[in-house]
């Protein structure tokens, strides 16, 4: 049970809240509680099985409890053909909790989130937006740019596929380290690759063809494995690049500073640099004091993967082991997906009435 | 009185009663084969309850019963956070079996989970929907999965039959439990080397969620004497 006088009180959090996002523009928008799970499923994999309940209805088949409101807003804004817009929402989003009882499994989000270009002026009027909706709560901000990662993983001297590989795990920060150290020679081929390779023919104790995956696939996977054995590693110098790129963790102006120094060598990221002190500025002109603004090389790579830009996060200063309070960030790459090759800038934040009220309490 | 849940039949049943009986603890039917009631000798203040091993996990779980046995695959799957909510007091050493991932031998191309997920990813490319791995252990599988980094996947629930799903073309690998890989190999299919989630065997569990007595305690201190654990 939650106490009445809790829930009151991020009530009255969440509508304040509102009130800021629809006084700085934004229209307010609902969204159902009940989500069709498999356009759910389909981008985030089985993770969000994990985090999100599943439920089954006998005419519309599996449903969700919303696990946040980013989908069916993208969703109703495409339809809607509007553009530029700024919307807000408020209500309950559900996760499933199953490792940590003390985590709320129900819990209040205020959304703000604004479809207006791709523009360091739009990220950095919502995160002002956020950062002023918080006013003067004891917190601190973090940032981060997966943007700049992207961009260096592409700017590779190596094979289209293992930057393909790479991409892909950006947000499993294990697996790309175990990646990049393979792609980099670090570690050695696995023996039954090299059996593989050199077999005279793969197929000889194959067995029979059975499933979806066909003998060709197969086939079409041990070429590209052949090229993979044929491509020189990726240099060390190239990978203490991106081990400097994710290994930053310094207030902003220091980090723009450096990521010149490092653009010198890797030519490929100055785009997004150019990019992050663009969105500097913006924040600046916004009044956002960016000398202390911090910013993590690393920030943002194991939540959800659906930002590919600037992220952002709000954490509070005595309650280390609080979620945060509010998060955000770009999400271009999800337009593209739910708009099937359609892409619709996007940026947006959520901040949790509940923990606002907790950070108030406590100070 | 201690509740100690058994599994109702076959060779878990059989065999938990040795196991126990080798301690002087004795356990039986208490009537006919087809008899669900149980009787202890040997030992006072335990009563023997005869279930489905499937449920056994969950009566631990909620406190239903003080103590039981069953696969420690089914409490991992079915119990969260279970290693707070049970102890184990004993492994049996009977009624192991290995719950594995297994593809089909054509696959001469992936023979660990680095290759899964790169085949994983390519699949998706190419068929537009996530790779299907057909399993009954849900939980245990994502775990084990998401800390390995496998990605582009997606599970479907098989509750019996599990390696007949690939030929069936319902799913293009399975998780399963496997003792000998017979099963696995006569239905096309391999182990993954690094594929191992968990090595399952029959285990006897304590129960902190169940009301424990002075009087269940001092029996529960008893029998932990006469079966040495």
């Amino acid at each position: 049970m939650i106490p009445t006088t809790a829930k009151a009180a991020a009530r009255a959090e969440a509508a304040r809240l509102s009130a800021h996002f629809i006084a700085a523009g934004a229209v307010p928008i609902d969204a159902a509680i009940l989500q069709p799970a498999d356009i759910l499923l389909d981008l985030y994999g089985e993770d969000i099985r994990a985090r999100a309940y599943v439920t089954g209805d006998p005419l519309r088949g599996e449903m969700m409890l919303r696990p946040d409101f980013t989908v069916p807003v993208v969703q109703m804004h495409m339809e809607s053909g509007a553009d530029p817009a700024r919307y807000t929402y408020a209500g309950e989003v559900f996760r499933r909790q199953e490792t940590d009882d003390t985590r709320p499994n129900e819990f209040l989000q205020v959304g703000f989130e604004v479809f207006d270009g791709a523009s360091a002026a739009a990220d950095a009027e919502v995160f002002a937006t956020i950062a002023a909706a918080l006013g003067d709560l004891p917190v601190k901000a973090a940032t981060g740019d997966i943007g700049i990662l992207v961009a260096a993983v592409a700017g590779l001297r190596t094979t289209p596929l293992r930057k393909a590989a790479l991409v892909r795990h950006i947000w499993r920060p294990r697996r790309f380290r175990a990646l990049l150290d393979r792609f980099g020679g670090k570690l050695p081929a696995p023996p039954h690759r090299t059996a593989l390779l050199s077999a005279a023919d793969p197929f000889a104790a194959a067995g029979p063809e059975i499933g979806l995956r066909s003998r060709a696939e197969v086939a079409e996977r041990i070429e590209n494995l052949r090229i993979d054995a044929a491509a020189p590693p990726i240099s060390a110098e190239e990978i203490d690049l991106i081990d400097a790129i994710l290994g930053l963790r310094e207030t902003l102006p220091h980090v723009l500073s450096e990521l010149r120094d490092i653009s010198v060598d890797m030519p490929a990221i100055i785009p997004s640099v150019r990019r992050l002190g663009e969105r500097t500025d913006a924040l600046a002109a916004r009044g956002v004091d960016v000398e202390a603004l911090d910013f993590e090389g690393n920030f943002g790579r194991t939540s959800l993967e659906y930002y590919d830009g600037f992220v952002f996060g709000f954490s509070s200063l005595r309650h280390a082991n609080l979620p945060p309070v509010a998060t955000g960030g770009r999400y271009d790459a999800l337009t593209r997906v739910l708009g099937q090759g359609r892409v619709v800038p996007a940026v947006g934040g959520v901040i949790r009435p509940e923990l606002v009220v907790r950070l108030r309490e406590a100070k | 009185m201690i509740k100690l849940g058994v599994p109702s039949k076959g060779r878990l049943m059989e065999k938990t009663f040795d196991w126990f009986g080798a301690r002087g603890v004795r356990l039986r039917k208490a009537g006919s084969e087809r008899d669900y009631a149980g009787a202890v000798d040997g030992i006072d203040g335990v009563e023997l309850v005869l279930l489905s091993a499937g449920e056994i996990p969950f009566d631990l779980a909620t406190g239903r019963i003080h103590l039981g046995v069953t696969g420690s695959d089914l409490v991992r799957e079915k119990v969260p956070l279970w290693d707070r909510r049970l102890k184990v007091l004993a492994e049996l050493g009977f009624g192991g079996a290995d719950l594995v991932i297994a593809v089909p031998q054509h696959w001469v191309d992936c023979d660990s989970l680095d290759d899964l997920d790169a085949v994983a990813a390519a699949f998706r490319r190419k068929h537009g929907f996530r790779l299907r791995i057909a399993t009954k252990y849900h939980r245990l599988v994502r775990d084990f999965l998401q800390s390995r980094g496998v990605a582009d996947y997606q599970l479907v629930d098989s509750q019996g039959a599990t390696e007949g799903t690939v030929k069936n073309e319902t799913a293009e690998a399975i998780a399963d439990i496997t003792s000998t890989g017979e099963t696995l190999r006569a239905n096309g299919l391999k182990v993954l080397p690094d594929g191992l989630i968990h090595a399952s065997q029959a285990t006897l569990f304590k129960a902190s969620a169940a009301l424990w007595t002075d009087a269940d305690k001092s029996a529960f201190r008893a029998l932990e004497d006469r079966l040495g654990i």
